[in-house]
């Protein structure tokens, strides 16, 4: 399972798109956004919450197509499966490594993108908790989404479709907990709900893409 | 080592093979001979257990399995010697220190796989093979691309390495390897057209 996690980040590395991608997608939103609502610092520290939210929400949905995709055209992903790698384990590190060169950067980035939206001060901790507990949430389910497209040519859109709806109960928690850290209020619950998410679907969704692979990889 | 019983294999929901059985002892190959679009692919992957078969017995020991086709799993961005490293890691298996020499590949070894000819990514791909130490392989077409001389170390491989130390291999392929192993023609297997009564196994 190291060895998989290794080989992915190397690849993310080397073959460039993967590290620089999501988080270039991120600052460009996050820069521009000033620009359409204007300078009014009020407004843009009320959305700023949820606009780093979305924004790193879209940065995670752009790589996600690649996650087995250069793998099943390659033939590795056939190979995978007859090893003595159980998919399931294969499909959370597949997920690790997503999360590890888009989730991670994106949460590093976030507190100085927070600046550029006149983020409340107060609200940096959260911004900072909810994306980290929130991020890797977005990649298993991503995983999961990519594994049901896997086969089809311009998977693309579909996956987004497919993967955005999921991605709505941790949009609202992980804003919220932004929201709440601003106003000054206990976000504790907001950030326990999305931590629920998490754990859920990284107890669950491996076990749902492993059954999906084996199904489109006959 | 491998038995096979009455195995029936389908592609699309369709049965295209049926009632295919054979038996291969330890140190053993079989070569699969059959025009284009019998069923040597779809059976191989069965026997790999890549999809399922309709009804039949695959008896091999457990985990002992590997499958190699057209597509060999190398990644583009890494060097040969990672290619192989990866595979040798994901099976636990040590690396062996002459793997390299016997595909041909030393002077390679340092190369990027995405900078390699089709025939030296034909003999990465079967070096994973030695790399990873399974028993029982099923190979698709494993010489295509390859010149004469890597088709002829390829088969020393099978023979010398592979099967002297009691693997198996089931091998599909059109050219004469130079293997000393029987050979299967898949031809009377193949399966009447309503065979199987319309699975709905395309829309699971």
């Amino acid at each position: 399972m190291i060895a998989l996690l290794l080989r992915d980040l190397r690849l993310a590395i080397r073959a460039g798109g993967g590290f620089g991608l999501g988080l270039a997608f991120f600052l460009i939103v996050v820069v521009l956004v000033p620009f359409g609502v204007g300078p009014e610092t009020e407004l843009l520290s009320r959305i700023a919450p949820g606009i780093l939210w979305v924004a790193s929400l879209l940065a995670a949905l752009l790589s996600l197509d690649r996650i087995f995709a250069l793998d099943y055209e390659d033939g590795s992903l056939a190979l995978l499966a007859t090893s003595p790698l159980p998919l399931e384990g294969a499909a959370m590190v597949k997920a690790l490594a997503h999360w590890i060169t888009t989730g991670l950067p994106l949460t590093l980035a976030a507190p100085a993108l927070g600046f550029l939206l006149s983020l409340a001060p107060e609200a940096y901790a959260y911004l900072l908790i909810s994306l980290l507990i929130g991020t890797p949430a977005l990649s298993m389910i991503g995983t999961f989404g990519a594994a049901l497209t896997v086969g089809l040519r311009r998977g693309g859109l579909l996956l987004s479709l497919l993967v955005l709806p999921l991605y709505v109960p941790t949009l609202i928690f992980g804003a919220e907990a932004v929201r709440r850290g601003a106003d000054g209020l206990d976000p504790t619950g907001a950030l326990m709900l999305m931590a629920g998410i998490t754990a859920g679907s990284f107890a669950l969704l491996p076990f749902a893409t492993a059954a999906v692979l084996r199904i489109n990889l006959r | 080592m491998l038995e096979v019983i009455s195995l029936t294999c389908t592609r699309g929901g369709a049965a295209v093979l049926e009632n295919v059985s054979f038996k291969v002892a330890a140190g053993q190959a079989l070569i699969l001979r059959g025009p284009n679009g019998i069923g040597k692919t779809t059976l191989l992957r069965t026997l790999a257990g890549l999809q399922p078969s309709q009804s039949g017995v695959v008896d091999y020991p457990e985990d002992e399995g590997a499958y190699a086709s057209h597509a060999d799993g190398i990644k583009t961005a890494l060097t040969v010697t990672e290619n192989l490293r990866f595979w040798a890691d994901v099976h636990g298996a040590p690396l062996p220190d002459d793997i390299l020499e016997t595909f041909d590949l030393s002077d390679l070894r340092d190369r990027l796989g995405g900078t390699l000819s089709a025939g030296q990514k034909r003999r990465l791909g079967l070096a994973r093979l030695g790399v990873i130490g399974r028993k029982v392989l099923f190979l698709d077409e494993p010489t295509v691309s390859l010149d004469r001389f890597s088709v002829k170390l390829f088969a020393d491989w099978l023979q010398n390495t592979h099967l002297a130390a009691g693997g198996v291999a089931v091998i599909a392929t059109h050219i004469d390897l130079g293997l000393d192993a029987p050979e299967l023609d898949l031809t009377p297997f193949k399966a009447a057209d309503d065979a199987g009564g319309g699975s709905d196994e395309a829309f699971l």
